[in-house]
């Protein structure tokens, strides 16, 4: 009665647009949601422009020292690591490249046979067969270290290899994002269109796919992942987007029957039968506008699912290669600096995953309350 | 009002107020400062169309109003006793609900809890309010059953919701509401979900019970013609206002509010068959209509009409599992036969689970028939292949009965009506497919603006002139009206009936108009048939059947109607 009476006069006001425009309204009326659905735009922003290249497309570049800290504690002090010192030769399997210092890896043989020769021999008997590659070499590095100093500290400090940890968590964003939303665009399409064959058509179409949900679903869920992984065997953001799709559709697959069991018996659905709209018309024109809030909704709430099990996938190595950054990835990398204290490389991944997973979750909810104001 | 000594009054209502926040912005006031008295031992009925503010009365009342969107004015005052009940505590509130003031809802069905037993339910309120143990309870409770008329009691009392009728559902209901004693009962369209007979059976067991118990019942209903048998006073309102109030044989014999007259005057009735029924229009013009001018329809068959459909020992069986193997069937429709005459209605009159419906969706092939044929134009629809159905498919048509359900919420109203075009690829573009559009709008009575709008934004008489408007746009030679106007008002199914004649007049269309509401069949049919249990129990022209009724199940039927007061006064 109450929602009749409600009705009645949301019907008698004058102008009173589509249902999604009225969905909309109410979206705006929830301020959390407004909020999180603002830091959702961010991040989809930081997405595209990084996948374009406008920001962080050289997060590749060495450009601090290494385990530079973060601009807000200040370069590291202790120890003072003077920049050609010979006793950095010991440290160089852990700096590799990055020493600017250029060893003559013959000098010790030569200096040998120097001395085994005697002093007084001809200079030419023994050349130096590296003297002038080294040379070369000494004078490019020499050029090189005078034009780009590395810089002591980086605005969210860098890496190991003295890349800026703040390009990496964006690049990471942009990798991480659209595995997530990549993923659930394809479980739910997979979902929707089982769903709908199945609670649409009934019977053997109907018993087929649950037989099929069910076997899928009595894998245990990270065993079928990492089996799928281990058959595809090629790392790469492709291979975890077909990971994460070919198993993440059964829980949209459910609800999206549910949906169609309970639409397909609707007068409205009758009178299109009765009409003359064939099976595919009623299935895909009339029936999935009804329940593309379920779907959306679930959509949502995937992305979240999905961007934290290509974290899971990454962290695991079964992920993207090394060639991309993802926040898996970093968290990977974090793991050995935190350790010797380098927190920050893990802060970043942390923080960009949590506002974003937060973000997009307070966002589902909303979008749920919005489309489908019955729940509240 | 109706004068009254005070201690006559159980429960006086003054200047009760009653807004609810749409949004920010906008108020919508559903009871706009009404006053009346409900006696001591009498009912009043409450009539009213949808949105005429009625329900948010009683709920105003009960104190169920739901908090974060309602909002009654302070001024307003509810008297029961020494108290107001608007400003009662919450558990002083709680207290006085159930026991000195109950009420029982419209949907039985949805009001019981199915998970528990009857008896269980019961006996919560009998232990909760009255502080009974749990034997005693049980033993109060077979009371209570048998006092409402339900049969076997002692076996009932463990009984499921489901496991009961809707009708005994309903009995259930009353039994909760009367165990404590109420000194006030509050019954919202107790019947509107009920049959007819059923409707009849309980409308009597509440005039007992309010007799026997000496209480007071408020009678919510939008249907006039129920109040008559039961009620002391009336209270006619109307868009949140009180329009009439006053003692049943005055509201009935002199209407004195030209609404109430039309509410009495718009519903179809056994003895007369004007040529338009009036609307709510016709009376609250300065020159209100008087019901003789209108000229009467003579309906019924001469028997040389052309036949355009026939169905021939047409069967429907639904098939549920027993078991691992076994198979029960439940015969819907039991070899129904019938012919159908061009530019004529054919009433199709019986009880929920009839199969009146059934023979309708399968004669549209929306059911799988089990047996029989359609035979239309010398064919049987039911035996063509799809490919050849859909060229006569456009020509058999069906309006349901729910306006709300029955057009897909995410399309334009525009979209609705283009669409069985498209399909059927009438008209040559999509302009001329608009234009025809626009002129079925203006025949249903739709605005142009319409086109535009999704159907959410139309109230349930405009929604089923859509309905109507797609059905027309294949220019079908049959149209099925499936308990088309049921869920309608009074004053707004008298719109929609009176287009649906004047189309059939224009258009000569054939109708098989199904529904439970006899005199609704009356006013549209020229021939009835009845159906009970799967079969056909009479088919005869529709003054012959209303006057002569040759079945006992047919007599049954037409002796429930509810005759409103003037038949009610000759019975006594």
């Amino acid at each position: 009665m109450m929602e009749a009476v409600l009705g009645s006069t949301a019907i008698a006001r004058a102008e009173s647009p589509g249902l999604w425009v009225l969905a909309w309204r109410r979206f705006c009326r929830d301020r959390l949601g407004l909020v999180a659905f603002v830091v959702v735009v961010f991040f989809f922003g930081l997405m595209v422009a990084s996948g374009l290249g406008l920001i962080a497309a050289d997060w590749s570049k060495e450009v601090g020292v290494s385990d530079a800290p973060p601009a807000f504690i200040g370069p590291q002090t202790p120890p003072a690591r003077p920049a050609a010192a010979p006793a950095a030769a010991a440290d160089s399997s852990r700096e590799g490249k990055s020493e600017p210092a250029v060893i003559d890896p013959l000098a010790n043989e030569l200096s040998d046979i120097r001395h085994q020769k005697g002093a007084g021999a001809t200079d030419t008997a023994i050349v130096d067969p590296l003297a002038d590659v080294l040379a070369e070499i000494r004078r490019e590095s020499g050029a090189a270290s005078a034009a780009e100093t590395r810089a002591p500290t980086l605005v969210f400090g860098g890496d190991k290899w003295g890349r800026d940890v703040l390009k990496k968590a964006i690049k990471g964003t942009e990798t991480s994002m659209f595995v997530g939303l990549a993923a659930a665009t394809l479980a739910a399409f997979i979902g929707t269109v089982f769903g709908a064959l199945a609670g649409y058509y009934g019977r053997w179409i109907d018993d087929f796919f649950n037989w099929f949900y069910s076997i899928f679903t009595s894998i245990p869920y990270l065993l079928l992942i990492l089996a799928i992984a281990g058959v595809l065997n090629q790392k790469g953001t492709t291979t975890v987007i077909l990971i994460l799709g070919l198993t993440g559709w059964t829980g949209i697959f459910r609800l999206v029957r549910a949906e169609y069991l309970k639409h397909k018996v609707r007068e409205y659905i009758q009178a299109a039968d009765a009409i003359g709209a064939s099976h595919m018309r009623r299935m895909f024109v009339h029936i999935l506008p009804n329940v593309s809030h379920v779907v959306l909704v679930q959509l949502s709430l995937h992305v979240v699912l999905f961007i934290k099990s290509e974290v899971v996938l990454s962290f695991l190595g079964f992920g993207v290669g090394v060639d991309t950054v993802s926040w898996g990835s970093m968290l990977n990398e974090a793991q050995n600096e935190l350790i010797l204290g380098k927190w920050w490389q893990l802060a970043a991944a942390t923080i960009a995953m949590a506002t974003l997973v937060t973000a997009f979750s307070l966002f589902t909810d909303a979008l749920r309350d919005a489309l489908d104001p019955r729940l509240k | 009002m109706i004068a009254l000594a005070s201690d006559e009054v159980l429960v006086g209502i003054r200047n009760l107020r009653v807004d609810f926040r749409i949004d920010k912005t906008e108020i919508f006031e559903a009871v706009k400062g009404i006053s009346f008295d409900i006696p001591v031992n009498s009912t009043v009925a409450l009539v009213g169309e949808s949105g005429s503010g009625k329900s948010v009365t009683a709920l105003a009342i009960l104190g169920l109003l739901p908090k974060e969107n309602s909002r009654v004015h302070p001024d307003g005052r509810v008297l029961y006793r020494e108290h107001n009940l608007l400003e009662l505590a919450p558990g002083a509130m709680q207290k006085l609900r159930g026991r000195d003031i109950s009420m029982i809802f419209q949907e039985p069905m949805s009001s019981l809890n199915p998970v528990f037993t009857v008896g269980f339910q019961l006996g919560e309120v009998l232990t909760r309010h009255l502080a009974l143990t749990g034997s005693q309870a049980r033993a109060r409770a077979i009371e209570l059953l048998r006092e409402v008329g339900i049969p076997e009691p002692e076996q009932k009392i463990d009984a499921y919701p489901f496991q009961l009728s809707g009708g005994q559902q309903q009995r259930v209901m009353i039994a909760m509401a009367i165990a404590c004693e109420p000194k006030l009962l509050i019954a919202d369209e107790p019947t509107t979900a009920l049959d007819v007979t059923i409707q009849k059976q309980i409308l009597d067991l509440l005039a007992d019970l309010q007799q026997r118990h000496r209480m007071s019942v408020l009678f919510i209903t939008h249907d006039l013609a129920v109040v008559g048998d039961i009620a002391d006073y009336v209270i006619v309102m109307r868009e949140g206002e009180i329009r009439e109030q006053g003692g049943v044989q005055q509201i009935f014999e002199a209407p004195r509010d030209a609404y109430t007259k039309a509410l009495l005057l718009c519903r179809p009735q056994l003895a007369r068959r004007p040529r338009r029924l009036p609307v709510i229009d016709d009376f609250l013009k300065p020159t209100p209509l008087e019901l003789q001018d209108i000229p009467e329809r003579s309906r019924g068959l001469s028997g040389d009409e052309p036949i355009v459909l026939e169905v021939r020992h047409l069967s429907k069986s639904f098939y549920s599992r027993v078991g691992l193997f076994g198979k029960r069937e439940f015969k819907a429709v039991k070899d129904v036969s019938f012919k159908l005459a061009k530019g004529k209605t054919l009433g199709l009159v019986g009880e929920s689970g009839s199969g009146k419906t059934t023979v309708g969706l399968t004669m549209m092939r929306l059911h799988h028939e089990s047996s029989g044929e359609v035979l239309f134009e010398g064919k049987d629809l039911l035996a063509m292949p799809p490919q050849e159905v859909m060229r006569y498919k456009r020509r058999i048509q069906i309006i349901f009965q729910n306006p709300y359900s029955s057009l897909n919420p995410r399309f334009t109203v525009g979209q609705i009506l283009m669409e069985p075009m498209q399909i059927h690829r009438i008209g040559t573009s999509e302009q001329q497919r608009r234009d025809m559009t626009y002129e079925l709008f203006e025949k249903v009575g739709l605005p142009d603006a319409s086109f535009f709008k999704y159907p959410h934004e139309f109230s349930g008489g405009q929604r089923q002139r859509i309905a109507i408007a797609r059905c027309l746009t294949m220019k079908p030679d049959v149209l099925i009206c499936d308990e088309s106007v049921s869920a309608l008002d009074v004053s707004v199914q008298a719109q929609v009936l009176n287009l649906l004649q004047d189309l059939q007049d224009e258009y000569h269309m054939s109708y098989i108009f199904i529904s439970h509401d006899l005199a609704v069949v009356k006013y549209m049919a020229d021939q009835v048939m009845v159906m009970n249990e799967g079969e056909i129990v009479e088919i005869a022209d529709s003054d012959e059947i209303y006057l002569n009724p040759r079945h006992p199940y047919t007599k049954k039927l037409l002796s429930s109607i509810p005759q409103g007061w003037h038949s009610a006064k000759a019975t006594t």
